[in-house]
This record gives structure tokens, sequence and C-alpha cells, in this order.
């Protein structure tokens, strides 16, 4: 772990672990920094997230947060001129080292996006395709079902499934996003503001639903709503202008930072 | 000042007033051009209408315009069309689907979509010109059905590539995320998602495309199709004819009989035309509400 990077931790949080996985770290960024063209957006992150838990991050408007969860899965990969220094290991696996093939790594690490996108198809096609062309080899009507019951939204849909998804109500579509991503039965979701165009009621529901999938993936969520962190989160990422200022338990960001500038962004005193 | 003083209600009377100029002057333009192609269509079935009955399009041309017909000239046209068809939608829209989904974006990106945009500009009488050059004579194709196809297919592979580029690059890109982020590659992303939601913009200009190649005279008159077809072509290695060279030269002649057998065949090319754009036409509303149901 970088020495720049003062970084301090929760009681319940460990970060005295090895690289191999041991002790629950999925992930564990070294170094990471991003570039667009000469633009630096993200500088020299260091940071590990542990599984089964609901990480957060936190930061003002074009603070680097959606960069930073989109290099975990390299979607970074389709914007131009990004380049990236440092590293991201995920199960102990170089992502961006020779030999990787992201399309394998989107496999394993799914995303759900800000806006609700599902395919002008039905909705059970927006399940059934990924599972499909990847070579999924179980009964497909199963995992449509296993899904959007995990979305918790198969009581709402299990009598149109052959209805197209762009006629389901915003909250619908976010949550057969995120049953579409959970058919993929990956490890880890990325989340990057999956609640910002949903009314309140949508919101609590996917908030409702982020706690029962914990148990079986790890999630990692962008949020420009702090309540929303504080609610639902077990570590909080508080970044700032592309640095890590702090990462840490939850309660303890909101209630005793070490951070004086996290102090004010919690607090409401900017951003 | 407040808001309904006299100024202010003289100001919008004026303000009113040029938006009512303007409705005027646009309307009266679109009337206008409207007006002028009724004119042309009403010329053209009053000179020709009496001459087009079966036995004008059953057959073969002759020198006596009671006997002459436009069966050569409208088997050339399928023929032609057909293999214009064959040869460019491929070509093209795998043009287009490689430079919007898989070349880099970067100066030679650029520098071969300034080419394509010029390309599409064009007269046609330079292709035929290539044509003659190319296909005629270096590759030895003579005058035949191939020579013309291929020559058509350069003409419009242009529109095809940029319709069906504004067609893809007008999927919304959180499709293509969705797609990756779920594990798809490239080719899966554009095969199930890209294409789908882009083929009632690329079928339009395809139609629009072929329907030029089905209007085109002056690059088959340079590659040197015949005027005068008493067969039927029967594969792509035969001389041909097509409607527009039919007409062309029934309208250069000096007796007012064969003017009005080119006014019969216009009567027909044009019918071919509106069918194939009101099949584009068709096609579009299907498939965007199909997409939206």
């Amino acid at each position: 772990m970088s020495a720049k990077n003062k970084i301090s931790f929760g009681q319940n949080v460990r970060q005295d672990v090895s690289e191999n996985g041991e002790s629950g770290v999925l992930i564990s960024l070294e170094n990471l920094s991003i570039f667009y063209s000469k633009k630096q957006a993200i500088k020299d992150i260091s940071c590990k997230i542990f599984s089964n838990k609901i990480t957060s991050v936190i930061g003002p408007s074009g603070c680097g947060k959606s960069t930073l969860l989109r290099a975990m899965n390299r979607m970074n990969d389709f914007v131009d001129g990004v380049s990236l220094e440092g590293k991201i290991y995920f199960s102990g696996m170089d992502l961006y080292g020779d030999g990787v093939d992201p399309v394998e790594i989107r496999h394993r690490i799914g995303m759900v996006f800000q806006d609700p996108n599902p395919f002008p198809k039905s909705i059970y096609n927006n399940i059934a395709w990924g599972p499909k062309i990847n070579g999924y080899e179980g009964s497909i009507d199963e995992l449509v079902e296993r899904s959007l019951k995990q979305a918790a939204l198969w009581d709402e849909v299990k009598d149109r499934l052959h209805m197209s998804a762009l006629k389901l109500s915003g909250g619908q579509q976010q949550r057969l996003c995120i049953a579409r991503a959970l058919a993929m039965e990956p490890e880890v979701l990325l989340m990057d503001e999956p609640c910002s165009s949903l009314d309140p009621i949508s919101t609590a529901r996917i908030e409702d639903l982020m706690f029962e999938l914990k148990s079986r993936y790890t999630i990692i969520i962008v949020t420009h709503n702090m309540q929303q962190a504080a609610r639902i989160s077990d570590y909080t990422a508080f970044i700032e202008a592309g640095k890590l200022v702090e990462i840490g338990d939850t309660e303890q960001i909101f209630t005793r930072p070490v951070q004086k500038r996290t102090e004010d962004y919690v607090t409401g005193r900017f951003g | 000042m407040s808001l309904n003083s006299e100024k202010q209600k003289k100001n919008l009377a004026q303000r009113q007033y040029k938006t009512k100029l303007f409705r005027l002057f646009c309307a009266s333009i679109t009337w206008l051009s409207t007006l002028i192609l009724a004119v042309l269509v009403w010329q053209v079935t009053a000179s020709g209408f009496n001459w087009l009955d079966w036995q004008f399009l059953s057959s073969f041309p002759s020198r006596f315009p009671e006997n002459a017909g436009i069966k050569s000239a409208i088997a050339g046209t399928f023929w032609l069309v057909g293999l214009v068809a064959v040869i460019s939608i491929p070509v093209g829209v795998s043009t287009a689907i490689y430079l919007e989904e898989f070349a880099k974006k970067g100066r030679v990106n650029k520098w071969v979509e300034v080419n394509i945009s010029n390309l599409a500009g064009v007269p046609s009488i330079v292709y035929g010109i290539l044509g003659l050059a190319v296909f005629v004579r270096f590759l030895a194709l003579n005058r035949s059905l191939l020579s013309g196809a291929l020559t058509m297919s350069l003409l419009i592979l242009p529109v095809i590539i940029i319709a069906s580029r504004e067609a893809i690059r007008a999927v919304p890109r959180s499709i293509r995320y969705a797609a990756f982020s779920l594990g798809a590659t490239r080719w899966q992303t554009t095969w199930s998602h890209i294409l789908p939601a882009s083929f009632p913009g690329i079928m339009t200009g395809i139609i629009l495309a072929l329907s030029r190649a089905i209007g085109e005279t002056a690059p088959l008159i340079m590659i040197g199709a015949l005027t005068f077809v008493a067969f039927v072509p029967e594969g792509p290695m035969d001389a041909f004819t097509a409607l527009p060279i039919q007409i062309y030269n029934w309208a250069s002649r000096p007796q007012d009989e064969f003017r009005n057998l080119a006014a019969a065949a216009i009567i027909v090319l044009l019918f071919i035309l509106l069918i194939m754009n009101a099949t584009a036409i068709y096609l579009r509303n299907r498939f965007e509400h199909g997409k939206n149901k």
C-alpha cells in the first residue's frame, strides 16, 4: 500500500491482509491513476474492496467516481483516449495484465448503469440474452425466473414476460437491468448511481434489494446521495478531485471522519 | 414597463405578423414544387398513357412505334437492380459497420469519411468513365450487365455507407454499454443489438440508393449499354438495355410517336420508383413501430 495515501479504517475493517484474497479482499487497487488524454481523472488511488459487502463511493460531481467504477470492469476501454497506470487486482488477477480478455472480466463483474437501459426487446429476452451468448447450459426459463425473483420484479411481470421491456416504468426497468446483470451470476455488481433517475419509492425498493443481494454478491455503488450511502453501505470511500480522501467503515466516515474534507462533505458544508 | 402596455402589444403583433409572413413563404415554396411535379406528371401521363398497354410492356423495341415495347428494358432494369443490390448491400453495410464499430476513431477514419462524402457528390458520368476504363476494358467484362451493375454499385456505395453509418450511429450508446457489460463481444453486440436497431434506417438508405440506380442513365450510356435490344438478358454477362436508356433513345428521335413511347416508359419507370419508395417507408414504419411495441 502506498505511503502517499493516508487512509484510515474503522474497527471492523481489516486491511492487513495478503494479496491472495483471504480475509475477504476481492478487489484491490494499487496506485491507480487514470488519464483522459492529458487530463488526470484518478490520482494514485490505492484501496481494497471486501467481498459480500456494499462499498459506496461518494464525492462531488466530476470527481472521478464513475471513471473509477468503470475501470473495474474495463468499460473505460470504450472511451477514446483513456489510459491507466497502476494495478487493479480482482481475485489476484491483474485486470489490465497481458492476456486478460475484458469480455471475460465483464462476465464476472456485472454493471448497472445510471439510466435504466433495457434492450428494446421483451422482458424475457433482456435477461436471456446475456447467458445465451455466454454459452449458459442450464434452463434459461428457470434462470429468467430466478433472476427476476432476485431483483424483486417477478411478481409484477410474470404474466407478461414477452412484453417489450420499454413498456415498464423507470423503476421496473432499473430492476430489470439488475436482474439482467444478476442472470450472468457475476461475482461483483458495479452500480453507477442506479437510483438517480428514480422516484423515492423505486429507490427504496432497490435499496432493499441491495441488502438482500449482499449475501451473494459484492456490490460497489457510486452515489450522489449521501443518505443512501449511509443507509445501505458497509464501507464508504470519499473521493474528491480524483483523489481518495478517505475510505472506511460507513458509520465512522459519517460520524467520526479522520479527514477535515470528509467531515465538511458529509455534513453538507460543500459539494 | 408593464407587460400589457400599448408598446408591448404592438410589438407582439409585429412579431406574430413576421411568423405569418414566414409561414406563407414556406407554404408557397412547398406548393410550388408540388405543382411543378404535378404538371410534369400530367404532361407525361397525357402524352404516354394511350400507349401504355400490355403490348407495350411485352414487346421488344421496334422501328415501328405501334409494335415497339419495353420488355427488354424492364428485364434489363430488374437484372441491373438485382445485381447492384447483391454487390452494394453487403459491401456498403459491412463498410459502415467496420467504420462505426470496429475502426479506431482517428485521423484515418476521418479521412475515409471525408472521402466517402466527396464520392457521393461525384457526377455520375465520372463513374461511367471509370466503369468503361476498369470494368469494360481492363477487366474485359465488355458491355455486360455485370459491368453496368459494378459501375452502378460504385455510384451508390457512398450513399449506402453514409445512410448506414448514420443509422448505426443513432443507436444509443447505452445499448452498446448494456451489451458489453454482459460480457458480449463486439460481434455479438453488433449482430444482436446494433443491426436490429438500425435496420429501418439502413433499409431506407438502401432502397433510396437502389432507386437512384434505377433512374441513372449517364453511366450506362458511358459504358455502352445497348439502346436496341431484341432479347431478354439471361445472365450477368449478357448485353442489356435499361428503362432510362430506352427512354433517352426514344426521346431523342424526331417522330412524335416515339416521344409518346418515351412518355409511356417514363410512367412505368416512375411507377417502379414509387413502389420502391413506398416499400422503404413501409419497412421503416413497421420496424420502428415494432421497436416500441
